[in-house]
């Protein structure tokens, strides 16, 4: 009888992966609550304004996005410097902001309708006039619900 | 002497250490939620009729092109607005405000409900001055509410307001019904009567 066990033939054994399962699926609870989709591209410049008396805005699904403000460096050849309008991902005009709402409200359940809210994210440079445009047209189409969106801060320096 | 066999990892462990930072990044990840200042935004008339208003009850805040301020007719820094509007609000000028803390002063506002700030802005005014100064009114408007609120439910109408225009708080029973007697009895106390004159054109 020997006292050492013969050597197996054959390489390292394999790791185990049982585990494996375990650290997917953590990688997909993480991302899963950690992230924020970002659903356009912007074409302009847009730092928001600082405001500290803001509310929270409810579930994505409540909510559409107006963006405005100057074109950023790489658009600004073909579009300009002067401040502009952005509707999802592409450059618009005032006159689009109807079509837009009415196809934003369409795209939800009539449920959800009376708690659509706009968005408004615009660039602190921004001048009044254009967004007097803005809540006019929104006006116009019976979109009262607004929020100026803002990030946290002090207004007075 | 012959090679030792290479022992295996022992993977039990491995479950524990992946639930522990699971559960790390679930603690300490925020999600970032958009904030801002709700406003509702007048419906749109052709020919809007002017209100009948004495003059005495409106405060004028006007924005011009550099960003500066003016307050029923004089200079005022941004930094003063909000005190500015929280006097004017509850001045309580005839005396029939009870939960009004004002000086009574005969020359400002008679009562909260006919109080209305009126706010210009020049087409040339920036969005941030804009947003600085709704955020300066809004803040003298919350600042009454909540403290009203405060004395009469003991939690902010802030608090209070978020969970009733929640849509999520349609799933528990009674809360909106609740709710809504108190939210509606705050704002008729200090009705938000803030109003947005077009402003000049001259781009």
């Amino acid at each position: 009888m020997s006292k050492f066990k013969k050597k197996k033939s054959g390489g390292t054994p394999g790791i185990s992966t049982a585990s494996l399962p375990d650290i997917v699926f953590m990688l997909l609870f993480f991302f899963m609550t950690a992230t924020t989709m970002k659903d356009s591209d912007l074409k302009i410049e847009n730092t928001l304004p600082k405001a500290n008396q803001t509310a929270k805005l409810h579930k994505k699904q409540y909510v559409m996005y107006i963006y405005a403000g100057k074109p950023s460096e790489r658009y600004r050849a073909s579009l300009g410097a002067s401040d502009r309008i952005q509707l999802s991902d592409k450059i618009s005009t005032v006159n689009d902001i109807r079509n837009f709402v009415i196809s934003e409200r369409a795209s939800r359940n009539s449920e959800d309708e009376k708690y659509l809210t706009a968005s408004l994210k615009i660039d602190k440079n921004v001048k009044m006039g254009l967004v007097q445009d803005i809540k006019q047209e929104l006006r116009k189409v019976d979109q009262l619900k607004v929020n100026y969106t803002t990030s946290q801060g002090s207004v007075v320096e | 002497m012959a090679k030792r066999e290479a022992p295996e990892v022992n993977a039990g462990s491995m479950a524990d250490i992946a639930f522990l930072l699971l559960i790390f990044f679930l603690v300490t990840t925020t999600i970032g939620v958009d904030q801002g200042i709700n406003r509702l935004l007048p419906r749109y008339e052709e020919n809007p009729p002017p209100p009948p208003i004495n003059e005495r009850n409106i405060l004028r805040v006007l924005v011009n092109k550099d960003n500066q301020l003016l307050v029923n007719e004089q200079v005022m820094e941004l930094k003063d607005l909000r005190v500015a509007a929280i006097e004017f609000l509850e001045n309580n000028g005839t005396g029939q405000c009870a939960y009004c803390q004002g000086k009574g002063n005969p020359k400002s506002s008679d009562s909260p409900d006919d109080a209305v700030i009126s706010l210009m802005n020049d087409g040339q005014t920036t969005y941030e001055t804009y947003i600085a100064v709704q955020n300066e009114l809004v803040a003298a408007y919350y600042f009454l509410r909540d403290r009203e609120c405060k004395k009469r439910y003991g939690v902010t109408f802030r608090e209070m307001e978020y969970v009733y225009n929640d849509p999520a708080s349609k799933a528990r029973e009674g809360l909106i019904d609740d709710l809504k007697p108190k939210v509606e009895k705050i704002q008729q106390l200090f009705p938000m009567r803030l109003s947005e004159a077009e402003p000049k054109k001259n781009f």
